[in-house]
């Protein structure tokens, strides 16, 4: 509300004083409005009873105050609110005066007095806890104003006694916010006969309305936020407000428990009923951690989120959490987890479990059985199995936290949650697995734990397969078997969901390189080698059997033994694979394969200078053409674009930097082709051929400065320069081409008026970047700017051309890292030849995938366009939440298109492709104006102008097949 | 001082036949009538002429209550109601309204088609005992009558199980029926406010056993269908038909379309149809999930689980069933497990108890060689599982049920006697309230201290709160007032208004009292210092001078004369109301401390 109203009164503003654009006039024109206050006076005086009073404020409300009148209008409502009998209208009175304090610019302390006095003969409860907010309001306007506060807090303490919960809740929200914080202020304070705010808020824990209570308690929690050091003493009270009844109160307290565990996490306390003492935040866990049974899922939920960051508490206690003793019939029984661990270190994993397996053993002692232990027991075991999955993820994100910190507790909690992987709601087992990951640094899989991880590699959820292929990338396996299993499981899950196929083979990369000694013993089988036999050649495009030479490559790198066990076919692979997936397999130093291993391996070091240095170098060799004749520049620049192509398919880290400059180039070149003077000369009757070469490279052009704008990360604002630089170049060619072949002046007017407007605001952009561009186009533009203005169309068409065919080719200076936008449609493959049936005039869900690399900001820009065979093109916006981010500059778009046509008569194939949105008004310049000229032009200038907006696209078509069929009658 | 009495006809120190009666603040409400499963004779139904002998029930019993849809629960009903003869209210939640008869049907044609038993309820009497029932709400506070109300809480054992509290005046019971404190697949937890009851009813089934983790059962399960069917084995689950049967189905459904499984997945017909159309439209009872997800799809409309049909068993290629009855030993079941058992890839999963006696509790025990009727001998190759599902709370979970609801004294019922004895010691010793675990036909009393509302006319109060500091609530704090007799009730008035009803005059109660001060000055003088004293020190009282030569403390007259033989001494009299005690006596202890010496 507030931000809107803000922004209500900016809008506003800007619109009061309003100012001619042109730099040259200096006359300004003022345009102010009647008083406010006025009008509101005469209104309130019209009004005949309250409700008509009512509805004048409620209107008056709706339109923004200007700074200067808010005092006036302020004054107006004081004088009303004094006459006025009726509590509603007093009630509308006073949250008015509070949103026209907020009021940006205006100091609210000369009608500070007023407010305060209005609050001494109010009986209406409601209307005092309406004044109380105002005061308030007024006081977080004045941070800087010790003795106002003091006042207000003064007020408010004197009001704490009202009977009404409203107003005391205002008070204690009052003291709160406004509250002294520095201790000598306190001090200073108590000799003002205002006592200790922590006592007065404290004295309200016990109030009668569980309201006040509530608020008292974030009074005190607001202080604690704006820095006052909490006392000890609360600890108490605060323990009892636990046990309140009512949940806001309880749910508050577990808050601020939490808060003074964390100031004083030292400090002993005493167990009741005992002479034992503990340290304080150990207390405050095991407090915590029994409301996670609390009545109250919002208490549940919140105690369980705080037990996650309280790190201190002592190992003996954390461990408890995860304990829940077992008796069956007065009989110890061991938990599932026990047996399982037992039957691991037995030796006899999976045996058949019969009846009476879990029977219980031994007698307990009755007497020492504690059915409710007030400390910590079992609250995660409780908290993961809780009704609600707010309380359950929360219970997860808490062990996470814990599990960082203690690598012993980590170790614990793995077989709870390991369980968790199967719970029925989708986010919390998402949530586990990224848990499990977060945390397996510090521990090690057990096989039966990695059989229940591997289970859940069957599910049907894309983003839980993904998940658990990460956690995999970094999991500790004990045995050899866990590898083996680990791996048939995965290549189960690559037949049952082919698509995971890259995934899968990361996952398999890292697994073999973290567990080199592991798969040795597994090689023979795995590539089913026969020491006397040869075997017969796997297929070498089938992805399982990629993914088990991604394995053994990995582990190979760090083991030198293995290659030996390799068959010759496999060194032959491996050289393919080397080449065709080089992310996923690594270098290897094979015996025998000397010319290949040296070929390889070493490359990579000097293999990226070389590379980097010709990019340099063709591009100087392109800046420095100036000399050569017209027909050598264009070769040159064909060459250099060929080869920087080339470069870039080679060099995946120059990739970006090669096709920016190519792209750059490229322009360049057709720019000088459409300005060959040869063109220009010819007749009349050929006009039309050049004319439309020329406009086509214009065209284009305006294109590829675009893309080259908005599709890449890292470009600064020297590049930006030049792109802009280039784009004018374009407009002036594009000018000159209609110049010529349009008849008649009238027309010419209007474009020469806008293309010098352009060559404006691109002075004002980038005044900075103009001593850096000697000799350029608009270097040479802007000298003779003068004589354009005032010059006619045709000349200003003239003197265009010649400036052009002069200027000079400008340098493009390279950034650091540059990356292109790609992306890639996974789904739909294209490759299918059934097509998708649905009737006529209704709707057909396609699901469409794609990974999306360095695009910034996707859920704004990213659309996905659907083109039908007669030529309609249909747009597409993702919605935000189909982005999701699987790490730095990846993004990932899985979203479902809604397709739909009249009937056809046979099938036909559709494309679907994504674009990059661009809006030429956020472009990277804008933030470089200086602010006070551009906003007033911004006004001026019509917004067509400015925002272009347009779309890029960015990724290969996929073609699709449908069929809509004509509906039955 | 008033009590509540509880008797237990059935349930008490024993599972079955569940009936307890309870007489509260002269109301007598019978929460149950459950059968017993182990007898066949007149056992097996609570001994309602412990009610009365020959009067008519309805003229005893105010209402009757039933927590949920089991026969141990509600199997006596229609005998109670039809043949026993009671017209009173009967009350239930929705989902045991529906649910009810069909198995109460299935019950009557159990006993009377298949065992030929002749004088049982018959078809009709059901019917008319159901048109007797309530049906209630949960969290509805339903008005039996003037002063008898009840209300349902959320219960968690099966579908529509409810917990109800039965409330008179101040005093109250909480009776738990069965519940379930973890949430399952198709279920949540059981919930319960604060309402600090006089007397809480609870079950206590498991009384001393602590279950493990849910998840590990679960998973288990799972593993096992999975495994069994991926190799192509068939699994039969013998259940009943209502309660843990909808579970397990949840449980498959949602596993075979997270893993995309494709076996078939088959349910014996009959009364689970019926069930589970209920199931389907009782949504708002079930657990979070299923409650969020049913705009989508609703749980119960099974994808994956299909009728099966007898000629199915047959079929080649994996498929998992679930067949009634539970324990093997009759029907659908164990026709099915005699064409399975002979294949080693099959198994045969128990999801409960097994009675002894039945083919189940022979296989559990390890039995691989079976003797079927007509001397045939069956050999079981097939894998045989066992996985306890029970939906009731564990220890813990009855003493979470009592920390949430805080009552002041608890009752166990619905467990075995040991058991009973060492919750009991332990509900004593951690929560300091006495608790009670009464056999069959015993009665327990227990006292209550209730507290009497007393009607206050809001002038009053608000007079009197505003006199002094703000009101505690925690606290009792002192009222001036008349406390009304009248018409069996009671009200708080004004002194005023009291005397106005009863039509008395008011009597003016004045205390005087003679203070002597030494003070040889003269009587208005003296005066003066008396008055500048008081004055100095009653800051926040109204102390006046009077021109007749009297000082006024608020309304205490302070008159003085000289002392008729000794004029050095003046007579200080003081004179107060008797309301002004406080202030009066004040006074005269403060001039009897004499004056301070001039200045």
């Amino acid at each position: 509300m507030a931000a809107h109203l803000k922004k209500r009164v900016y809008e506003e503003f800007t619109k009061v004083v309003q100012q001619q654009h042109e730099e040259l006039s200096t006359k300004k024109l003022r345009l102010t409005k009647p008083s406010k206050s006025a009008a509101l006076h005469v209104d309130l005086c019209k009004a005949t009873s309250p409700a008509d009073a009512l509805q004048y404020l409620l209107q008056f409300a709706r339109k923004p105050v200007e700074v200067e009148s808010v005092e006036g209008v302020v004054r107006i409502l004081l004088e009303h609110y004094y006459k006025e009998n009726d509590a509603s209208v007093r009630l509308k009175i006073a949250s008015l005066l509070g949103l026209l304090s907020k009021t940006a610019g205006f100091s609210p302390d000369c009608i500070m007095d007023d407010a305060i006095n209005t609050l001494q003969n109010e009986k209406s409860h409601q209307v005092l806890a309406q004044l109380l907010d105002t005061l308030l309001v007024i006081g977080t306007k004045l941070p800087e104003n010790p003795s106002v506060r003091m006042r207000l807090v003064e007020v408010a303490c004197k009001h704490l006694t009202d009977s009404s919960h409203g107003v005391r809740n205002k008070c204690l929200q009052l003291i709160g916010c406004l509250g002294p914080v520095e201790k000598g202020v306190a001090k200073e304070a108590e000799s003002q006969a205002a006592k200790d705010v922590q006592k007065i808020i404290g004295d309200h824990f016990n109030d009668q309305d569980p309201r006040v209570r509530t608020a008292a308690i974030k009074a005190m929690l607001q202080l604690h936020e704006r820095g006052l050091k909490l006392q000890l003493a609360i600890y108490s009270q605060a323990c009892k407000l636990l046990a309140d009844d009512y949940e806001q109160v309880r749910s508050a307290a577990v808050q601020l428990i939490w808060v003074l565990s964390q100031l004083y996490p030292e400090s002993i306390v005493p167990i009741p009923s005992s002479n034992e003492e503990i340290r304080l935040v150990d207390d405050a866990f095991g407090k915590i951690c029994h409301m996670v049974s609390d009545g109250s899922w919002v208490v549940r939920v919140q105690a369980a989120k705080l037990l996650g960051s309280m790190q201190q508490v002592s190992s003996h206690f954390l461990e408890q959490t995860l304990d829940k003793k077992l008796m069956s019939d007065l009989r110890r029984k061991r938990t599932a987890h026990e047996r399982a661990k037992e039957l691991y270190s037995s030796g006899e994993f999976s045996s058949g479990r019969k009846w009476g397996d879990d029977a219980p053993k031994e007698e307990i002692d009755t007497g020492a059985v504690n059915l409710i232990e007030s400390g910590a027991c079992g609250a995660f075991v409780h908290g993961l199995e809780d009704e609600m999955y707010e309380v359950r993820i929360a219970a997860v994100e808490a062990l996470c936290m814990l599990a960082q910190s203690s690598p012993s507790f980590a170790e614990k909690c793995l077989d709870f949650l390991v369980d968790m992987f199967n719970d029925e709601i989708e986010e919390v087992r998402l949530q586990s697995i990224h848990t499990m990951r977060k945390i397996s640094n510090n521990i090690t899989l057990r096989e039966d734990q990695l059989d229940t991880v591997l289970a859940v590699l069957e599910d049907s959820s894309r983003d839980i397969r993904e998940a658990l292929h990460e956690l995999l990338c970094c999991t500790n396996v004990s045995t050899k078997e866990g590898i083996h299993l680990a791996l048939v499981e995965l290549l189960k899950n690559l037949t049952k969901y082919p698509t995971d196929r890259e995934s899968i083979w990361k996952c398999l990369k890292f697994l073999g390189s973290r567990h080199p000694t592991l798969v040795l013993p597994l090689v023979p089988e795995l590539l089913s080698t026969h020491p006397f036999f040869d075997t017969p050649e796997p297929d070498m495009d089938d992805p399982a059997y990629i993914a088990v030479l991604v394995l053994i490559f990995n582990a190979a790198k760090s083991c030198p033994t293995m290659p030996a066990l390799f068959s010759d076919h496999t060194f032959r692979h491996y050289a393919y694979l080397r080449d065709s997936l080089s992310h996923l397999v690594p270098p290897l130093r094979l015996p025998g394969r000397k010319l290949v291993s040296s070929a390889v391996s070493p490359s990579i070091t000097p293999h990226e200078d070389p590379s980097q240095q010709f990019l340099h170098q063709s591009l100087e060799r392109v800046y420095n053409f100036q000399h050569l004749d017209p027909q050598g520049i264009q070769e040159l620049l064909e060459f250099t674009i060929r080869d920087l192509q080339r470069l870039g398919e080679l060099q995946s880290e120059l990739a970006g930097m090669a096709d920016f400059t190519a792209t750059y180039l490229q322009c360049q070149l057709l720019l000088i082709k459409a300005l060959q003077e040869k063109l220009w000369n010819v007749a009349a009757p050929l006009y039309l051929k050049q004319n439309a070469l020329a406009s086509a490279a214009a065209k284009q052009i305006l294109e590829e400065t675009y893309k080259m704008e908005f599709m890449y990360s890292g470009v600064e604002s020297r590049q930006v320069v030049i792109i802009h630089h280039m784009r004018l170049q374009a407009k002036a060619l594009q000018l000159i081409v209609t110049a010529r072949t349009t008849r008649g002046v009238e027309p010419l007017f209007g474009m020469c008026e806008k293309f010098l407007q352009e060559v404006d605001s691109f002075q004002r952009c980038f005044i900075s970047e103009l001593p850096h561009m000697q000799g350029s186009f608009v270097d040479k533009l802007l000298d003779l700017m003068p004589r354009l203005v005032t010059s006619k169309p045709s000349e200003v068409v003239k003197i265009l051309q010649t400036t052009l065919r002069q200027s000079t080719f400008l340098h493009l200076p390279l950034p650091e890292q540059l990356h292109r936008a790609t992306a890639n449609i996974i789904e739909p493959t294209g490759e299918s030849d059934n097509p998708l049936r649905f009737t006529s005039g209704l709707v057909v869900a396609l699901d469409v995938d794609a990974t999306l690399e360095h695009v910034q900001d996707p859920q704004g820009t990213v659309k996905v366009q659907v083109l039908y065979p007669d030529g309609q093109a249909q747009l597409i916006h993702p919605k935000p939440a189909d982005f999701r981010n699987p790490g730095p500059g990846r993004h990932r778009l899985i979203t479902q298109v809604y397709l739909s046509h009249t009937a056809w008569t046979e099938p036909c194939q559709i494309e679907v492709r994504l674009l990059l949105a661009y809006n030429s008004n956020k472009s990277k310049a804008s933030t470089r104006i200086p602010k006070s000229t551009w906003s007033e032009s911004l006004e001026a200038l019509p917004p067509s102008e400015n925002g272009i907006e347009g779309t890029i696209p960015f990724s290969k078509p996929v073609k699709v097949y449908i069929m809509p069929k004509p509906a039955r009658r | 001082m008033p009590e509540i009495k509880v008797t237990p006809l059935g349930a008490g120190q024993d599972v079955g036949r569940s009936c307890i009666l309870v007489s509260i603040a002269g109301k007598n409400v019978m929460l149950d009538c459950g059968m017993h499963m182990g007898y066949n004779d007149d056992r097996r139904f609570p001994d309602f002429s412990y009610i009365t002998q020959n009067g008519r029930l309805t003229d005893f019993l105010d209402c009757v209550i039933i927590s949920h849809f089991h026969l141990d629960h509600c199997g006596a009903l229609p005998y109670f109601s039809e043949m026993v003869g009671y017209d009173g209210p009967i009350y239930m939640t929705h989902p045991t309204k529906a649910i009810c008869p069909i198995l109460l049907e299935d019950y009557r044609k159990i006993t009377v088609d298949k065992k030929g038993e002749t004088n049982f309820f018959t078809s009709q009497m059901i019917k008319d005992c159901m048109k007797k029932v309530v049906a209630v709400h949960l969290h509805q506070t339903v008005q039996v009558d003037e002063e008898l109300e009840i209300k349902a809480y959320y219960a968690g054992h099966v579908l529509g199980a409810a917990m109800f509290q039965i409330k008179v005046g101040c005093e109250s019971v909480v009776y738990t029926g069965d519940y379930n404190m973890t949430p399952d697949r198709h279920l949540g937890a059981a919930w319960i406010d604060k309402c600090r009851p006089d007397l809480l009813i609870s079950e206590s089934t498991y009384a001393t056993t602590i279950r493990d983790s849910k998840r590990c059962r679960e998973r288990d399960f799972l593993k096992k269908v999975h495994e069994t069917v991926e190799r192509g084995g068939k699994v039969l689950i013998p259940v009943f038909a209502l309660g843990r049967a909808q579970e397990l189905c949840i449980l498959l459904e949602t596993f075979w379309e997270r893993m995309n499984l494709k076996a078939p997945i088959y349910f014996s017909t009959g009364l689970t149809e019926k069930a589970n159309h209920y199931y389907k439209l009782f949504i708002t009872w079930t657990n979070q999930k299923i409650r969020k997800t049913f705009v989508q799809r609703n749980m119960f409309e099974f994808k994956h689980i299909k009728a099966f049909d007898r000629a199915f068993a047959d079929n080649p290629g994996p498929m998992v069933v679930f067949a009634t009855p539970g324990m093997l030993h009759a029907g659908q079941s164990l026709q099915i497990f005699r064409k399975w058992a002979g294949n080693e890839k099959n198994m045969v999963i128990m999801p409960g108890y097994c009675v002894q006696g039945t083919v189940g509790h022979k296989i559990l025990s390890g039995q691989r060689k079976l003797e079927m009727e007509g001397r045939q001998i069956l050999e079981v190759k097939m894998q045989v599982e066992y996985m306890s599902f029970s939906a009731h709370a564990d220890a813990k979970g009855i003493m979470q049920l009592i920390r949430q609801a805080e009552p002041r004294n608890v009752l166990l019922v619905h467990g075995e006697a040991k058991k009973m004895e060492f919750l009991k010691q332990k509900i004593e010793q951690e929560f300091h309230v006495s608790c009670f675990m009464p056999a069959n036909g015993e009665t327990t009393t227990i006292l209550t201290n209730p507290c009497i509302p007393v009607d206050i006319s809001l002038g009053l109060l608000k007079r009197e709160t505003a006199i002094g500091p703000l009101p505690d609530a925690k606290k009792p704090k002192l009222m001036h007032g008349t406390l009304l007799m009248k018409d069996n009730s009671f009200r708080l008035v004004s002194p005023e208004q009291a005397l106005k009803e009863l039509g008395l005059a008011e009597h003016q109660l004045r205390f005087t009292c003679r203070v002597h001060i030494q003070d040889p000055r003269k009587e208005h003088e003296t005066v003066l210092r008396v008055y500048n004293h008081l004055k100095g020190i009653l800051k926040d009282y109204s102390v006046q001078h009077l021109p007749d030569g009297s000082i006024t403390v608020e309304s205490i007259l302070i008159q003085a004369t000289a002392h008729s033989e000794d004029q050095g001494t003046k007579v200080l009299l003081v004179s107060w109301t008797y309301q002004d005690e406080e202030l009066g006596s004040y006074l005269t202890s403060l001039l009897k401390k004499g004056l301070p010496q001039s200045t």
